[in-house]
Parts: structure tokens; C-alpha cells; sequence
């Protein structure tokens, strides 16, 4: 099925829980609210014609720009987006499913952005949802173990957040 | 056979037995099998046939630190791995040798200004001896540093009272002798063939456009 097909079959199912589509994109793709992405999901997974057993991967963007001289340009809002990568082997086609969040919840710095987890959906979803959540900073509610996984236990702060800051040292190594 | 050479009377062998020592020290070094990157290529290539650490006493790659006298730390170390270079640098018996092998283990490397999880060289978690630069080194590059530790060992003087201690002299290096079309008796047009040599190469290699 081509881009434009999946988007019109899936907004027949749950039209109300599609934000924004976008068909004409190589990877088409789908805007989500957070609270409806696990209907959305277990639509495109169990639906006859969708079949998407495959989630290929989670990637969070933050979407920033530290440059003031730039701001006017940018051509978008601070905000951080989850972006999830379907295939079906059923069918053999792919989507794309994202889902745009604050960078800080409620506003608060430190308070990560929440996004409710894919793993019992798809058991691939438990270590992208790791790694997401290690380097960008997403907490996925509801994930079994939500722990760092490249990065060591006791690291401070995500490294893939453009405002990252180094550490100057860590356990007495000295960082630059 | 290296440094015995020419070192024996006839039918008498005469040395110390510090010297005893260090020649079966030097001459079996067992690195420990430590490779955390790319460069861990590099130093299989110096185990394989081609470049053959073997021919040195150092083939015997040991899967234990606890057997091991050479650490060859062969890549990036992270953060969360300096903890463990460490510990396993705890484990091996005294005496022991650390080769940092590539530019990320001399100094952070490529990794110095952005790497956020990246030991800014592995001498902030464990002393080097010898420090191997390149990315990756040379197989010959690494079994340079191996004669610079063999030297190392050469000139230890530890059972003897009140020695100093030497700076190593190096015994044999790892200079590839060029061909007998590039040597002359005057150096300076030595290289002048060479670069010659080097510029026809390069003119050679221009792709020319179709």
C-alpha cells in the first residue's frame, strides 16, 4: 500500500486520534496526541490491511535552536518529537508514526516530557524506549525498565538534548 | 637473534642474572586480550600471520589479566568503561606494561571536543608506558611500541643496589629500509629522488577527466 492508502485507511478506523498527516513525504507519516499513540499503534499492528509487526526503530529529536540570530529562522517551536518506524513483512510496506512533546513537562526544566510505552505491543519498543530515553530524554510510562542503557547509572543529564552541557569530571577523570 | 648476538666466547656464555631475567621477560610479554574498538583490528592484524607479534615473544594473547604482563588498550575508552580498565589493569601481576594504542587512548582523539562519554586519554585512568599514536596505527607502528617496551624491560636493574635508573637505548626498530633506487650516499639527494618519487605517484593517481 502506498503512503497516502495507509493514511486513509487508518484515519476510516480512528480519524479522531490523528493530529496532522502528511502523505507526499518519502516516509509519510502521521501526527499523534501522547495519550492516543498506544490505539494508534495497536490499530496499525492488528488491522487486516495494515499488518505492521515490526517496529524498526524509536528516535527522539530535539528540536532547538541555541543560535538567538537563527530563532526567526528556524521555522519551528522548541519542542522534542518521538518518532516511530513500522514495517509490515505482510505487506510489505512502511509508515511512520510521530508524536511531538514539550521539551520539559509542564515547563519544568529536569521534568522529563512523558509518553506512554510500545513495549507490551512490540517487546523491540523495550530497548529503543531505553536508549530514547537515555540520550534525548523521554520518560516512557509504563515501560518495565526504564534505565540507561549505553550510558553509565549515575550519568547526569541526557547528551543528545542540544543545551547539553559536558561534564567537567566524572568520578575524579577530568572531561576535557 | 637481536641483542645476543656476537655476545658469547666461544662455548662460554657469560651474563648477569639480571640480564637472564630480562631477556625471558622481554622475550615472552603476554598481552592480555583487550580490544575495545576499531583499533582492535589493527592489533589482530599484528597477531595474524602478516605481521606476527609471535616473532617477538608476544603472540600469546591471554584471555585472563591475572597471566597477562602487557595491556595494549586498543580503542576508545568511555567512561563507563574506565572503571573496568582500571580494575583489570589492578588484576595483572607485577611487573606490568600499558601500550595505549591510537589517538582516542593517547589523548581522546577524534572524540576530544564533542565526545561526551569519551576518557580524554586512557593516562587519566591507568599508567602508560608507551603511547602507540595513529587512527588506527600501523601493524608496524604497534610492533614498534612492543621493542619500545622490550627496551623498557631491557634496562630494569632491580636486583642490583643502588642503580639508577636508565633510559632505555633502543636496541632495533621497526625503520623499513627503502629500495636501493632511493638511497644515496648524500641524504639530501636521497630525498630529492624520493620526492620525485612520490610526486610521479601522485600524478599518476590524478584521475584525468573523461
Amino acid at each position: 500500500m502506498t503512503g497516502a492508502e495507509i493514511i486513509a485507511t487508518l484515519e476510516a478506523e480512528c480519524s479522531t486520534k490523528i493530529k496532522s498527516t502528511k502523505a507526499d513525504a518519502i516516509d509519510p507519516f502521521v501526527f499523534v496526541e501522547p495519550g492516543d499513540l498506544v490505539a494508534v499503534a495497536t490499530v496499525l499492528r492488528d488491522h487486516a490491511k495494515l499488518k505492521f509487526e515490526m517496529l524498526n526503530c524509536i528516535s527522539g529529536v530535539d528540536y532547538l535552536e541555541l543560535d538567538p540570530k537563527k530563532i526567526a529562522k528556524a521555522g519551528f517551536e522548541p519542542h522534542v518529537e518521538v518518532v516511530y518506524h513500522f514495517s509490515s513483512f505482510t505487506h510489505k510496506h512502511r509508515f511512520v508514526v510521530k508524536v511531538s512533546l514539550p521539551r520539559w513537562k509542564d515547563n519544568k526544566p529536569g521534568e522529563l516530557p512523558e509518553v506512554p510505552t510500545l513495549s507490551p505491543l512490540f517487546p523491540a519498543a523495550d530497548w529503543h524506549e531505553r536508549e530514547a530515553f537515555d540520550l534525548v530524554g523521554v520518560n516512557f510510562v509504563g515501560h518495565p525498565d526504564l534505565c540507561r542503557i549505553l550510558l553509565a547509572d549515575d550519568w547526569v543529564g541526557h547528551p543528545l538534548r542540544k543545551d547539553y552541557e559536558f561534564p567537567l569530571e566524572y568520578h575524579g577523570i577530568r572531561g576535557r | 637473534m637481536g641483542w645476543l648476538e656476537g655476545r658469547f666466547e666461544e662455548y662460554v656464555a657469560v651474563a648477569t642474572l639480571e640480564q637472564g631475567i630480562a631477556w625471558a621477560r622481554e622475550s615472552s610479554m603476554w598481552p592480555m586480550t583487550f580490544g575495545l574498538a576499531c583499533c582492535a583490528i589493527e592489533m589482530m592484524a599484528v597477531g595474524g600471520p602478516r605481521y606476527d607479534i609471535d616473532r617477538f615473544g608476544a603472540g600469546a594473547f591471554r584471555a585472563s589479566p591475572r597471566q597477562a604482563d602487557l595491556m595494549i588498550v586498543a580503542g576508545t575508552v568511555n567512561y563507563k568503561m574506565a572503571s573496568r580498565v582500571r580494575r583489570l589493569y589492578n588484576q595483572m601481576p607485577d611487573p606490568k606494561f600499558v601500550i595505549a594504542m591510537g589517538a582516542c587512548t593517547c589523548g581522546g582523539g577524534p572524540y576530544y571536543k564533542y565526545g561526551y562519554n569519551v576518557v580524554k586519554g586512557v593516562d587519566l585512568v591507568v599508567p602508560v608506558d608507551v603511547y602507540v599514536p595513529g587512527c588506527p596505527p600501523r601493524p608496524e607502528a604497534l610492533l614498534e611500541g612492543l621493542m619500545r617496551i622490550q627496551d623498557k624491560v631491557r634496562g630494569m636493574r632491580y636486583l642490583t643496589k643502588g642503580q639508577n635508573i636508565e633510559i632505555p637505548i633502543p636496541a632495533r626498530t621497526g625503520y623499513v629500509q627503502l629500495p636501493p633506487e632511493f638511497e644515496d650516499a648524500d641524504p639530501t639527494k636521497a630525498l630529492e629522488k624520493q620526492i620525485a618519487w612520490a610526486k610521479l605517484t601522485k600524478e599518476k593517481a590524478t584521475p584525468t577527466k573523461a
